[in-house]
């Protein structure tokens, strides 16, 4: 391929399909690649479409995109080994079009994004994994090469939207290895169900959807969460822990899940299901300051290879979406001014991924993975006391309720005593505020 | 939730998924045997969410067929660093039907 490119895109994953699309559309020459046998098939995620960020770069997709479920309900469950104390939030608000959050099955969502990226005039080439980055003497990047004959290929700028490994940036040198505290190892199965036996379990009618998050001992006392989203006639069940915490204990992630499953609130929801896949992936939760240099000499990263990830509100495709949106604006007014893709001009990447809810809301909550892993008895020892809690005021057994909340408030101070419980809420609404 | 419950052969579910096999070329390697026969914590013999890495006298033994390309292990190696890590070669390797 001799051809010069105005821009390579590595990846077809949200963040890289949000790019090329983009840039696509304003008329330059751009090349994605991709290394699986389609687009999609290296990707997974919960998965949670949120629409705002790609109403903004196709308005209509609601029309033609592969959506599953719309969210009209969130729980929110804290559990301990054989109950949960449990947050319901339903709303009619939620069941209204223009729909707010969908589930998605990513194969099938990443193909249609990727055919509208083809639409808007991309080259997209497939089964083709980028090796590394050219660059010249000064350092700029001017292209990549890939694992074909004559494999390279050159272009003004490559955007790397490579996923959270991102071998390329890695090698060169634009990113550390990952820190094991920065990163959730989830793992995750799909079980397909008749639809109406999917609607009768969660009370739910056709296309409306519910999700599950979980938290307490599920996670054996590691940062992490378990979920549950309901697809049009399939069942997502996972959980994910902070790599540092996995490292420490001696449970294998699929035991994990196989434990999360069989758990008497969760194991009624699959019954029957069929299981159709098992899958892993790692999710950059380092939040704020773990993200590295995005910019350069000839590159951008953007998605999940620039750890953008809200960990707290489980936001992530969202953010890959804008920030390959915004990577592409950038690039796109760069040129049309006629500025070089160096260094210095592409800054203005960072400084509208500033001005956005993007790094507002990572920096927001900047301090919390620190926080959490430092205080594992958020997720131990106090789901087991609000178990226990509510077990005990509601067992009727001869005994009035002041002493039973007397029991409790004994059993709180006797775990955490008088000024770790001051200071476990104070640290919370430190981390939230 | 009993852990002694629940048994699971993480085989069963990688049964359920699409591969293609790049025959005679692993992607993932590791670096220096020797290190792992001396590795205290062997933490890739419990993390690997495809149960890859399997533990017994001596080296660590590596088989990488069933491989999710999660990165887990060469994240975790962080003191021996001693996995090459690779994506597979274009088209091969896990291929996701849902994802």
């Amino acid at each position: 391929m001799s051809e010069k490119f105005d821009v390579i895109v590595v990846g077809a994953g949200a963040s890289g399909n949000a790019a090329a699309y983009t840039l696509a559309r304003s008329g330059l020459k751009v090349l994605q690649i991709e290394r699986g046998e389609s687009p999609g098939a290296k990707n997974v995620q919960g998965a949670i479409l949120y629409s705002d960020a790609l109403e903004r770069i196709i308005p209509d997709f609601r029309e033609e995109a592969p959506l599953e479920r719309h969210i009209i309900e969130q729980r929110m469950w804290v559990m301990d080994e054989r109950s949960y104390v449990g947050t319901h939030f339903r709303s009619d608000d939620f069941n209204k079009p223009p729909y707010n959050r969908y589930t998605i099955i990513r194969a099938r969502f990443d193909k249609w994004f990727s055919d509208k990226v083809k639409e808007a005039g991309a080259l997209v080439i497939c089964e083709t994994t980028v090796k590394e980055l050219l660059r010249d003497d000064a350092g700029k990047v001017i292209g990549v090469e890939v694992d074909r004959t004559d494999g390279r290929i050159y272009a003004n700028l490559v955007i790397l939207a490579d996923g959270v490994n991102s071998t390329l940036a890695r090698k060169a040198g634009f990113r550390p290895e990952l820190d094991p505290r920065h990163v959730a190892l989830a793992v995750k199965e799909i079980h397909f169900l008749p639809k109406d036996v999917i609607e009768s379990r969660f009370n739910i009618q056709d296309e409306e959807g519910v999700v599950i998050e979980m938290m307490g001992k599920i996670t054996h006392g590691m940062m992490g969460t378990g979920f549950l989203y309901t697809n049009s006639d399939s069942i997502s069940v996972g959980v994910g822990c902070l790599l540092s915490d996995f490292m420490a204990q001696k449970i294998t992630p699929y035991q994990l899940l196989e434990q999360l499953k069989a758990h008497s609130s969760v194991a009624p929801m699959l019954e029957g299901g069929e299981m159709k896949e098992y899958a892993a992936h790692l999710i950059p939760e380092g939040g704020y300051h773990a993200i590295p240099q995005i910019y350069g000499d000839g590159w951008m990263i953007v998605g999940d290879s620039g750890m953008f990830v809200n960990a707290v509100h489980r936001e992530g495709s969202n953010l890959a979406m804008t920030t390959g949106r915004i990577a592409a604006e950038t690039v796109i007014e760069l040129n049309r001014e006629g500025k070089a893709m160096s260094a210095a001009n592409l800054a203005r990447y960072r400084a509208r991924l500033d001005d956005s809810f993007v790094m507002k809301d990572l920096k927001k909550y900047k301090d919390l993975p620190e926080i959490f892993d430092a205080n594992k008895q958020f997720l131990t020892t106090y789901p087991s006391l609000l178990n226990r809690s509510a077990y005990d005021m509601l067992k009727v057994d001869g005994e009035d309720k002041r002493s039973k909340q007397k029991d409790i408030y004994r059993g709180f101070r006797a775990e955490r005593g008088l000024m770790g419980l001051l200071g476990d809420a104070y640290k919370l609404w430190r981390a939230f505020r | 939730m009993n852990a002694k419950a629940v048994s699971i052969k993480v085989e069963d579910k990688l049964y359920q998924n699409r591969y293609l096999v790049d025959a005679g070329r692993p992607h993932i390697q590791i670096k220096d045997e020797a290190v792992c026969a001396r590795c205290a914590t062997r933490q890739c013999t419990v993390c690997c969410p495809a149960g890859c890495y399997e533990d017994g006298e001596g080296p660590v033994v590596l088989t990488t067929d069933g491989c999710l390309e999660c990165g887990t292990c060469r994240v975790i190696c962080t003191t021996h660093r001693n996995v090459e890590w690779e994506y597979p070669r274009g088209g091969y390797g896990i291929q996701f039907k849902f994802g």
